[in-house]
C-alpha cells in the first residue's frame, strides 16, 4: 500500500496527523500534509484508512502495489 | 425537463415548502425537526423557504452531503445572486466582505486557509493540552470552593473556551466580556441589521487596535502573526481584523455550547455518563465520546450554505447553476444509514465521520482545538465532581436557539 497526498487539494487541517501520527506530519510554514511513511504496514494501516476517511478535502489516497 | 417541472411545482405550492431553519422543541432540543426527518427519509434533496422568501435546496442525507460538499461545483461565493444567506444582516455584510476562507473557492480558498491555519497545526493544538487542562482544573477548583447551585454556562462552559481562545489569539482576558457581548450580538438571529453591524464594527475597532499594538510589540500569539502578515503584505489590515473576529466568534461560543449541552445530555443518560467517569483515562474512548456528543448534539443548526456554479445531479434531482443549496448538518448526523439508531447516545459507536464541523475543504478551522478542549473537559469535569446533578431536575432546558449554533442560556447544577 502506498500513501499519496494530492498537495494542491490539501487545506492543512491536520486531521491526518491526529488519525495516524506515525505516518503524517504537517509542514511548519503552511500546514500542508507530509507523508512520513510512504508504504505503511501492520498497525499503521487502520490509522491511515481513518486519515483517508476524515480528510476534509479528500486529498489522501491509497494505491495497492 | 423533469427537474424544472419539479422545481416549478414546488415553488407554486408554497404552502408545501417548509420554512428553514425550523424551531427546535425545548423539551427535546437535540434531534432534527420532525419535518426535516421526513424530508431526509424521502432520500432526495428537497426545497425550503428562507427569510428572503427564496426557495433553495436542502440536502439532508449523509452521503449526499459528503458528495456535494466535496464537489467543486458547490461554491462559497456569497456575493453571487441567489446565494442562500442565513440572515438579512449577513446578506448585507457579504457585499462588503473581502476574500476570506469563508467566502472563497479553491485555489484562492486553499491559499488563504493555509495562511491562517498556522495556530491550528495538529502539533501546536496538541501542545496546548496541558494549558487547557490547567484552565479546566482551575475553574473546577473555583466551583468546588464556591457556593452551589451554580449556573454551569456562566461559571464554566463559557469561561473555559473564552480563556483558551483569548490566550491563543493574544486578547487580554480583561476584554473578554466585551468580546463575548459583541460576538453574541453579531450572530444572533434576533439582531437587526444595524445591531449586527454595530457589534461587528465595535469588534473590528478593538481588534484593529490590538493588531497595531502587536505589530509594535509582537508576542507568540495569533494577533501578532496576523500583524506580521499585514507587515509582509500577505493580508490587508481589514482582512486580518475580519479573520481574528471570525476566529474569536467561532472559537468560544460553539465550544461553550458543547460543554453545557454535552453535560445536559450526559446527565440525561446516566449510563453513558458513568462510562465516561470510569474510562476518563482511556484517550481513545474519550476521543470517540467527544465525536459521539458532537454528532448527537450537532449544534450548528442553521445549515451551511452554497451556490451551484454548474448543474449537479444528486439523489435523482438536478440542481441548476445558480441554485442555492443548504446542508442541514443534524439531518446527516441522524441519517440511520450512517449512524444506526441515531437517537441513542452511545459513546462507543464509531462516530468520527459525523458532519458536526461540516465536511469538505471548508470544514471548521478550529475543529482540532475544539476536540482537545472537549476531551479535557469531558474527561475531567465529571471525574472531579462525581455528584454533578441538575439543580432543577425536570425543568425544561433553557435553550438558546438564536445563533448560528444553539446552546443553553443557563444550566443550574449542584453536587
Amino acid at each position: 500500500m502506498k500513501v499519496i497526498v494530492d498537495e494542491p487539494k490539501c487545506v492543512a487541517s491536520g486531521q491526518c496527523v491526529f488519525a495516524a501520527p506515525d505516518v503524517f506530519d504537517q509542514r511548519d510554514d503552511d500546514g500542508v500534509a507530509i507523508v512520513l511513511v510512504e508504504e505503511p504496514t501492520g498497525e499503521m494501516v487502520p490509522g491511515v484508512r481513518e486519515a483517508v476517511a476524515v480528510c476534509p478535502a479528500a486529498a489522501i489516497r491509497l494505491t495497492q502495489e | 425537463m423533469t427537474s424544472h417541472a419539479t422545481n416549478d411545482a414546488l415553488d407554486a405550492e408554497s404552502d408545501l415548502v417548509p420554512y428553514y431553519p425550523m424551531p427546535r422543541s425545548g423539551a427535546c432540543p437535540f434531534a432534527p425537526h420532525a419535518t426535516l426527518r421526513k424530508m431526509a427519509a424521502s432520500g432526495a434533496p428537497a426545497k425550503v423557504r428562507i427569510w428572503d422568501d427564496s426557495t433553495p435546496w436542502i440536502v439532508t442525507g449523509h452521503a449526499d452531503q459528503r458528495a456535494l460538499l466535496l464537489d467543486a461545483r458547490m461554491s462559497n461565493n456569497e456575493k453571487a445572486a441567489g446565494y442562500p444567506h442565513m440572515t438579512r444582516g449577513r446578506s448585507e455584510t457579504a457585499k462588503h466582505t473581502p476574500p476570506m476562507i469563508t467566502n472563497t473557492d479553491a485555489p484562492e480558498h486553499t491559499r488563504l486557509r493555509r495562511l491562517v491555519n498556522g495556530p491550528f497545526l495538529a502539533k501546536r493544538i496538541e501542545a496546548l493540552r496541558p494549558k487547557i487542562q490547567q484552565v479546566v482544573d482551575e475553574r473546577i477548583d473555583d466551583l468546588l470552593a464556591g457556593p452551589k447551585p451554580v449556573d454551569l454556562v456562566k461559571t464554566f462552559g463559557l469561561p473555559v473556551p473564552t480563556l483558551v481562545i483569548c490566550d491563543l489569539l493574544g486578547v487580554p482576558y480583561d476584554d473578554h466580556e466585551f468580546f463575548q457581548d459583541c460576538s453574541n450580538r453579531c450572530i444572533s438571529h434576533s439582531s437587526s441589521e444595524q445591531e449586527a453591524a454595530e457589534a461587528s464594527a465595535a469588534l473590528a475597532g478593538k481588534f484593529g487596535e490590538l493588531i497595531e499594538l502587536k505589530m509594535k510589540e509582537p508576542a507568540n500569539d495569533v494577533l501578532s502573526q496576523m500583524g506580521a502578515f499585514v507587515t509582509s503584505g500577505q493580508m490587508t489590515h481589514l482582512e486580518a481584523i475580519l479573520q481574528c473576529t471570525a476566529m474569536l466568534i467561532a472559537g468560544h461560543e460553539t465550544t461553550a455550547s458543547m460543554i453545557s449541552l454535552g453535560t445536559l445530555a450526559l446527565l440525561q443518560n446516566p449510563d453513558q455518563l458513568a462510562q465516561l467517569r470510569e474510562r476518563w483515562d482511556e484517550p481513545a474512548f474519550v476521543a470517540n465520546a467527544v465525536e459521539e456528543l458532537l454528532r448527537y448534539l450537532t449544534i450548528v443548526h442553521s445549515g451551511i450554505r452554497r451556490i451551484a456554479t454548474e448543474p449537479v445531479e444528486v439523489g435523482g434531482v438536478r440542481i441548476e447553476a445558480g441554485d442555492g443549496v443548504i446542508f442541514d448538518l443534524a439531518s446527516a448526523n441522524y441519517d440511520p444509514a450512517a449512524f444506526p439508531d441515531p437517537d441513542t447516545l452511545d459513546l462507543t459507536r464509531p462516530a468520527r465521520t459525523h458532519h458536526a464541523f461540516g465536511v469538505g475543504p471548508h470544514q471548521c478551522l478550529g475543529q482540532s482545538l475544539a476536540r482537545v478542549e472537549l476531551q479535557v473537559v469531558y474527561s475531567t469535569l465529571y471525574r472531579r465532581i462525581p455528584g454533578l446533578a441538575l439543580a432543577e431536575p425536570g425543568a425544561t432546558a433553557d435553550v438558546n436557539f438564536d445563533g448560528v449554533a444553539y446552546g443553553l442560556h443557563s444550566l443550574p447544577v449542584t453536587w
